[in-house]
């Protein structure tokens, strides 16, 4: 009776979480991937670096996914992750000539920390006064960097200059295209990091604190860790993709990061779809294409459709392009079965 | 002696600013549990609109009055048609909008007036008053009225019928409407109000900070910190903490050598998590207790 209990349980559990893919998604996963690697081939060097950085805002937006869409937590502060991944990346590079992918997890630790540590205080703060904090913390972020202490590391107002590495093994490839072939092998290891972090037990918890916190802790979930854990592990996606950022751009300085950026990724997030991992590549699309084509009304048109698109997707698709999508699926099949 | 005088009075006048703006928080805090983080690129934008008529050539205080009644309005709508649809939705959806709200402000001023820092004119005269040598007179007048418009504040709330009424309906929604009170109308005030005492603040440190559509980032900040410190469920304690956290900031910059105008802003980032961590309802805020 009990073997047969566990079974079930196990049963529902893998169904809940969703652990296995199906045909479809498979598929799915095969042309992405496919598109993904096939792009830098058809187009210039300058387009595939903004592909490069659509990979890179996808990375942060999924790290903020993790924590507001799996976790619940809201944070308005990642642009401080972002920064610090980032002069993580140009420090080790400009001062201990240490080789660019070394950076990467480097940085991932560091934001990891810090996250953490941010996470602690954060756990006795809800909602609001969360997204409170880390509106604090994104808008203290570039006077901080600015900080004539820390200029020796961080280069003041200046920023740090770095330089774009070369394709190894003698790949006759340009720069340009060897970066967004890192950038992409990068992203695949985090999207199935992230993809196996939530789809089992852990995934479970973390949803149950975001849904409801006390019927969470009542059922044995640590709520303290996981969630300042969450933050660390959001902070580590955030940071990766800030030192990948700073590699691609070759550039880091104060006012790159800004409250702005915090929007950046808030809008990558809720128009690829909040609490998907899939919406996220969406998100990196928009956050770098939209000024694109905006641009070329106004300077400052990008972040009036930002704006703007904030509010329409709060109205008219709560869950983004990525729930857009799955709802037509859903409702194109259900068609067909009535047939 | 002097120098700590110049450093007090020129906290103080900052306080004053950062006490409208803390209280124009708190005022939509109470109404809706909402933090209003468009609050100061709403304010940004009144002082802006404040610039055209001023250039336009309006008195100053016509000016003034003008702006603040503008702004009043333009709060009214924006909470009639852009904040009530996800009214009472979540938490993540009400930030979201006013996160949109913040960047289409923002970029509207950037568009509309251009990102070129321009300068703003003061009432006040020049030449510091009875010449004495430790307070601008800009600074004294920035004092004046913020105390003017916070007494005035406080008399609507106090003494009229409709200041009554949306008290009733902040602290209890559900019994102000049974006794025939619009409940929805008096949270569009309570926006209204907030918007033109954010328009007085902003119009008042405009000639300190110069404007520009960035101007107002960082005073919001110190405005939620003074929130915060006095107690965002208390009116007059937040605009006590909206001083005291312009002196502070004045001080602390001015003595303590190693914080100098970089790390002001951490000073900020660091009070709002303390007083949230140590003491989340401020000095004088009511302690909510919530039912489980």
């Amino acid at each position: 009776m009990d073997a047969q209990l566990g079974a079930k349980v196990r049963e529902i559990a893998a169904l809940a979480s969703g652990a296995k893919l199906s045909r479809l998604q498979w598929i799915g996963i095969a042309v992405a991937i496919a598109v993904g690697l096939i792009v830098p081939l058809l187009v210039s060097d300058y387009r595939t670096f903004q592909f490069t950085l659509v990979l890179v805002y996808a990375m942060a937006v999924l790290g903020l996914n993790i924590l507001t869409g799996f976790n619940g937590q809201f944070s308005l502060g990642h642009s401080a992750f972002f920064a610090i991944g980032a002069y993580t990346a140009a420090i080790m590079m400009d001062h201990w000539e240490i080789a660019y992918y070394w950076t990467l997890p480097a940085a991932g630790v560091v934001c990891l920390i810090a996250g953490f540590l941010f996470g602690l205080p954060a756990l006795r703060l809800e909602g609001l006064y969360l997204a409170l904090a880390t509106f604090a913390l994104s808008i203290a972020t570039p006077p901080l960097l600015k900080y004539d202490h820390l200029s020796e590391w961080t280069g003041g107002v200046q920023g740090v200059v770095i330089t774009k590495p070369d394709a190894p093994f003698g790949l006759q490839i340009s720069q340009d295209n060897w970066l967004y072939y890192f950038t992409f092998v990068v992203l695949l290891v985090l999207y199935f990091c992230a993809w196996n972090l939530l789809r089992g037990r852990t995934g479970r918890a973390l949803k149950a604190i975001r849904d409801n916190p006390i019927a969470a802790q009542a059922m044995g979930i640590n709520t303290a860790l996981y969630k300042s854990l969450t933050f660390g592990v959001s902070a580590l996606y955030t940071g990766v993709a800030g030192a990948l950022g700073a590699i691609a751009i070759q550039f880091v300085a104060p006012d790159s990061f800004t409250f702005f950026l915090s929007v950046a990724i808030l809008v990558g997030m809720v128009i690829g779809g909040i609490g998907s991992i899939p919406g996220s590549i969406f998100g990196g699309i928009v956050i770098v294409f939209v000024p694109n084509v905006a641009e070329q009304i106004s300077k400052a048109a990008p972040w009036a459709v930002y704006g703007t698109l904030l509010i329409l997707c709060m109205y008219f698709m709560p869950l983004g392009i990525w729930g857009f999508i799955r709802m037509g699926y859903a409702r194109l099949t259900r068609r067909r079965k009535a047939d | 002696m002097e120098f700590f005088l110049q450093q007090l009075f020129s906290g103080l006048a900052f306080g004053g600013v950062y006490a409208c703006m803390a209280l124009a928080v708190v005022m939509i805090y109470q109404a809706t549990d909402h933090l209003n983080f468009a609050q100061g690129e709403m304010a940004m934008f009144s002082t802006y609109i404040a610039y055209t008529l001023i250039s336009h050539g309006v008195p100053y205080w016509w000016t003034f009055l003008l702006a603040m009644a503008i702004s009043f309005v333009g709060g009214v709508m924006i909470e009639r048609i852009i904040v009530r649809p996800v009214e009472g939705t979540s938490v993540l959806n009400e930030v979201i909008v006013f996160i949109g709200l913040l960047t289409i402000f923002n970029s509207l001023a950037g568009w509309i007036w251009e990102y070129t820092i321009k300068p703003f004119p003061s009432p006040f005269p020049k030449d510091p008053l009875f010449g004495n040598t430790f307070v601008g007179t800009h600074d004294l007048g920035v004092i004046g009225v913020t105390l003017v418009v916070l007494f005035g504040v406080f008399l609507f709330f106090r003494y009229t019928p409709i200041g009554l009424a949306m008290r009733a309906a902040a602290q209890d929604p559900a019994s102000a409407r049974l006794v025939g009170i619009r409940v929805g109308w008096m949270l569009a005030l309570g926006w209204g109000l907030a918007a033109a005492i954010g328009a007085v603040a902003g119009i008042l440190v405009a000639p300190i900070v110069f404007l520009e559509p960035n101007m107002m980032g960082s005073i919001l900040l110190y405005g939620f910190a003074g929130a915060l410190l006095g107690g965002i469920t208390n009116p007059a304690g937040a605009v006590f903490g909206g001083f005291a956290v312009g002196v502070l900031e004045t001080l602390i910059g001015a003595y303590v050598s190693f914080i100098g105008s970089e790390l002001k802003l951490t000073v900020a980032l660091v009070l709002i998590i303390a007083v949230l961590v140590f003491r989340p309802s401020g000095l004088f805020g009511r302690v909510v207790v919530k039912r489980v």
